[in-house]
């Protein structure tokens, strides 16, 4: 514990994306108290303040309606963070099981599980979320549940790789001759050691579950207006480049700016969890 | 007689989160030429890094402190730029490790690998010259049919035949000095007693002085002429095989000698693993180092 | 005697055709209670694949088990699992690096019901206290302690799960030799004040000699010796046997002597 906070503390790209993150969160959490038009989250029009440039009243600017675009942003950020918790919360724990019992039991499991995992993964993840948002309607809802439902398989392909080594260890041949349940193999012996992957993928996917969400939104496909979405932001406002540059610009950033601070995260736990296999 | 290689006041620190580490604590050994010398301790002691720091490649670590005369044929190693290390080894110094499947290359043939070792000391040797001399090297090691060993990968050979290829290959450009890792440790009795054999015979010939590194004092009986034990990063005893197995004096070597279980019998004795005498200072034997 | 394990004409292949492996053929033999029998051979010998029949990892190919007097199913009771436990050569391997090292050794007692929930850990910290390690190393991760009391550690694993036959599987060769003294004496102790039986498998000889009550030897999946201890480094009757124990690195003169003189006796 106390070697992972050296690690993180004394690296100083590490320490970079810790306050990045850190930022993003409490942009995210304390919206409400931080945004100076919280209101301008939801469908407001003010044509006096409408596509001004950053100014002291509005930091980001405004967009075409008259929204503070700094405040939008901010509640973009809950909205992002809010859909990568979500998507992971179901993803991992179903790619995760999938991927134990193949790894562990073998056989016919091994076959059916992995193979069926092969189908999934063998779409890129942007064109199966396009396809099925094409046949859903496009709501928040189904955005989540078409991002969820490409992303289980890398949890279940990357537990599986780590259950199929650990399951030649001495521990779980300990566990066998004392006859401990498949059950307590799989979850209780097995699982741990393939949690420091885990986690670390988690870390890393959220910065990447921003992008493909803002990727749907930006092709229509995600959050439908007046939510705000980086992405969808990023979109409107290329039209308008160069003139109404902060239209796109700072919702780009802001991506930036959580995509590389969950990627740094990402690598430090890499680096601390790695030194331990 | 000159020395082959001669340590003096060793030194290795590691500097990690929590603090500096020391490894070595002032080791001071040397090798004449066509000695065979062992280095005999536990894990832990220390041994496997000496042998690193001589080959130059435990340097390498940014971790790692190393301090002290390491002198080559003469030379002094710590003056040698990165490259003039390298060139060394590999052909003035060479290296045999514990498990000889793992030491090869398991995606390229014997064949390949021999003459990527015979071309580190010449470096245009065609490969017919290449092939030439590798089948007079697995010759000198009782390997035969040359033909099936070197269009054979590591995998495709057991464990003694690799292991003869490997003393082969590090015999190839006639070191001076040989660094032996433990050898034999993975392979089967039988097979390990065959194989020290062959290298006590080869070395002989060839006049390679080799620095042994075990902790199976049986292995060192019989293949070392001047031993050296180590014990947790000093050297505690050192002097002449027999002077040292006949009469042990240092409180760690007697440990030692009386741990090892007897063919003969004898039961297991009752001995403390640590012990505060351990780090009473080195004995050394007449006929030891100069 | 009735003897606690008996093995009658136990033989185990491998795939099947062509690429049949036999690595185990038609071995017979008995393991008396109280007793420690070693297991010697050479890699290929088929100790490994035996051992993974007697504590019932697989099924044999052909053969009976029979422990105490009762003929073992291919798929094991939980009582039978219990009587046989295994103790392995890696201590680094055989325990969970993401688990204490208490609740390691607990697992038997959990799965077989030993003892009240409530009692199971002090059970665990007995356990390490007769392995002499300090109770409350029962919340330590593996990696915190040394090769030996890993070791010792899988020792107690066994021990709290209160079987009667152990099978070791060279449970020495990896520590260093000062370490393995007091574990073979632990090992020794324990088989006393217990009455459990051994099978010792390994490949040290040295070893053997001085733990073990008799020995069998195996090559190529064979049984090749069986005798009392003293009998077979004496007066081995078998070449292979006598060139085992010409092979071992030896370090007291009157160790050579036996090794000179067994090379110097041709058998018929």
């Amino acid at each position: 514990m106390k070697r992972m906070i050296v690690i993180l503390l004394r690296n100083p790209l590490s320490l970079l994306g810790l306050i990045l993150v850190l930022l993003v969160l409490i942009l995210a959490v304390f919206a409400d108290f931080i945004a100076p038009f919280p209101d301008h989250r939801g469908a407001v029009i003010d044509f006096v303040h409408f596509n001004k440039p950053p100014t002291s009243r509005n930091i980001f600017g405004s967009d075409l309606v008259g929204r503070d675009l700094f405040s939008r942003v901010i509640y973009a950020y809950r909205i992002s963070l809010i859909l990568g918790v979500v998507v992971l919360a179901i993803a991992t724990p179903v790619g995760t099981v999938v991927g134990l019992l193949a790894g562990y039991l073998g056989g016919k499991f091994e076959f059916v599980l992995m193979r069926l995992t092969d189908v999934f993964l063998s779409i890129p993840p942007l064109v199966l979320a396009i396809a099925m948002m094409g046949v859903l309607e496009p709501t928040l809802l189904n955005a989540m549940l078409a991002v969820t439902v490409m992303w289980w398989p890398w949890y279940a392909r990357l537990v599986y790789n780590i259950a199929r080594s650990e399951r030649e260890e001495g521990y779980v041949l300990a566990a066998e001759v004392i006859g401990a349940s498949t059950f307590h193999i799989t979850f209780r012996e097995i699982l741990p050691n393939c949690l420091p992957a885990i986690i670390t993928k988690m870390t890393l996917d959220m910065g990447f579950v921003i992008i493909i969400v803002s990727s749907l939104s930006f092709l229509g496909l995600g959050v439908q207006p007046p939510t705000p979405d980086l992405g969808s932001m990023v979109a409107e406002g290329a039209r308008y480049l160069p003139d109404s540059w902060w239209l796109t610009v700072f919702p780009g950033l802001a991506i930036l700016v959580a995509v590389f601070g969950f990627n740094l995260i990402g690598d430090a736990l890499r680096e601390i969890f790695g030194a331990d296999q | 007689m000159s020395d082959v290689l001669k340590i003096s006041d060793l030194y290795l620190r590691f500097r990690g989160y929590t603090g500096v580490t020391e490894v070595l604590h002032g080791i001071s050994l040397n090798i004449r030429a066509g000695e065979r010398v062992a280095l005999v301790g536990e894990s832990g002691s220390g041994k496997s890094v000496t042998a690193r720091i001589v080959l130059g490649i435990l340097q390498e670590l940014r971790t790692a402190k190393v301090q002290g005369g390491l002198e080559f044929e003469g030379r002094d190693l710590n003056k040698l730029s990165a490259s003039q290390w390298h060139d060394l080894r590999g052909t003035a110094m060479s290296i045999i490790f514990q498990d000889p499947t793992s030491s090869l290359n398991p995606v390229f043939t014997i064949e390949t690998q021999f003459a990527e070792v015979l071309r580190r000391r010449d470096a245009k040797m065609s490969d017919a010259a290449a092939n030439a001399r590798a089948a007079e090297l697995l010759n000198s090691v009782s390997i035969h049919d040359h033909e099936r060993v070197l269009n054979s990968y590591p995998f495709q050979l057991s464990g003694g035949m690799n292991q003869r290829v490997v003393i082969a290959m590090a015999l190839a450009n006639e070191p001076s000095l040989l660094i032996a890792d433990e050898p034999g440790t993975a392979l089967d009795v039988t097979v390990q007693a065959q194989t020290l054999k062959l290298m006590h015979d080869l070395v002989e010939q060839s006049g390679t002085a080799v620095f042994f590194i075990s902790h199976n004092l049986g292995v060192v009986r019989e293949f070392a002429d001047r031993v050296y034990v180590i014990y947790r990063g000093r050297i505690v005893e050192h002097g002449p095989t027999a002077a040292i197995f006949d009469n042990p004096s240092h409180a760690y070597t007697r440990a030692l000698m009386a741990a090892v279980p007897r063919i003969t019998g004898g039961g297991i004795p009752d001995i403390d693993d640590v012990d505060t005498a351990f780090l009473d200072p080195m004995v050394i034997h007449d006929g030891g180092a100069t | 005697m009735t003897p606690i394990l008996s093995l009658k004409n136990i033989s185990k292949t491998f795939g099947s055709g062509d690429q049949a492996v036999h690595a185990v053929r038609d071995v017979s033999f008995d393991v008396f209670p109280g007793e420690c029998l070693a297991v010697v051979g050479e890699s290929g010998s088929g100790k490994t694949t035996l051992a993974n029949m007697i504590l019932g990892v697989f099924g044999q190919s052909g053969g009976e088990i029979w422990f105490d007097g009762e003929l073992l199913p291919a798929r094991r009771a939980l009582e039978h699992r219990k009587a046989i436990q295994l103790v392995q050569q890696n201590p680094l391997s055989s325990l969970n690096p993401k688990r204490s090292v208490g609740a390691s050794v607990r697992l038997g007692l959990d799965v077989y019901g030993i003892g009240a929930k409530s009692d199971r850990w002090s059970l665990v910290e007995q356990a390490l206290q007769e392995v002499g390690l300090p109770p409350d190393y029962r919340r330590r991760a593996p990696a915190a302690l040394s090769g030996g009391q890993r070791q010792r550690v899988a020792i107690a694993r066994a021990l709290a799960c209160q079987s009667r036959l152990v099978v070791l599987d060279e449970p020495t060769s990896a520590l260093d030799v000062l370490v393995q003294a007091r574990v073979l004496r632990l090992l020794n102790d324990l088989r006393g004040d217990k009455g459990l039986s051994y099978v010792f498998i390994t490949h040290d000889l040295s070893v053997v000699r001085n733990v073990a009550d008799r020995v069998a030897v195996f090559k190529s999946g064979q049984l090749v010796e069986c005798a009392p201890t003293r009998e077979i480094f004496e007066t081995p009757k078998q070449a292979y046997t006598r060139q085992l124990i010409g092979a071992v690195p030896v370090v007291a003169p009157e160790e050579l002597r036996l090794r000179n003189r067994l090379a110097s006796e041709e058998t018929p």
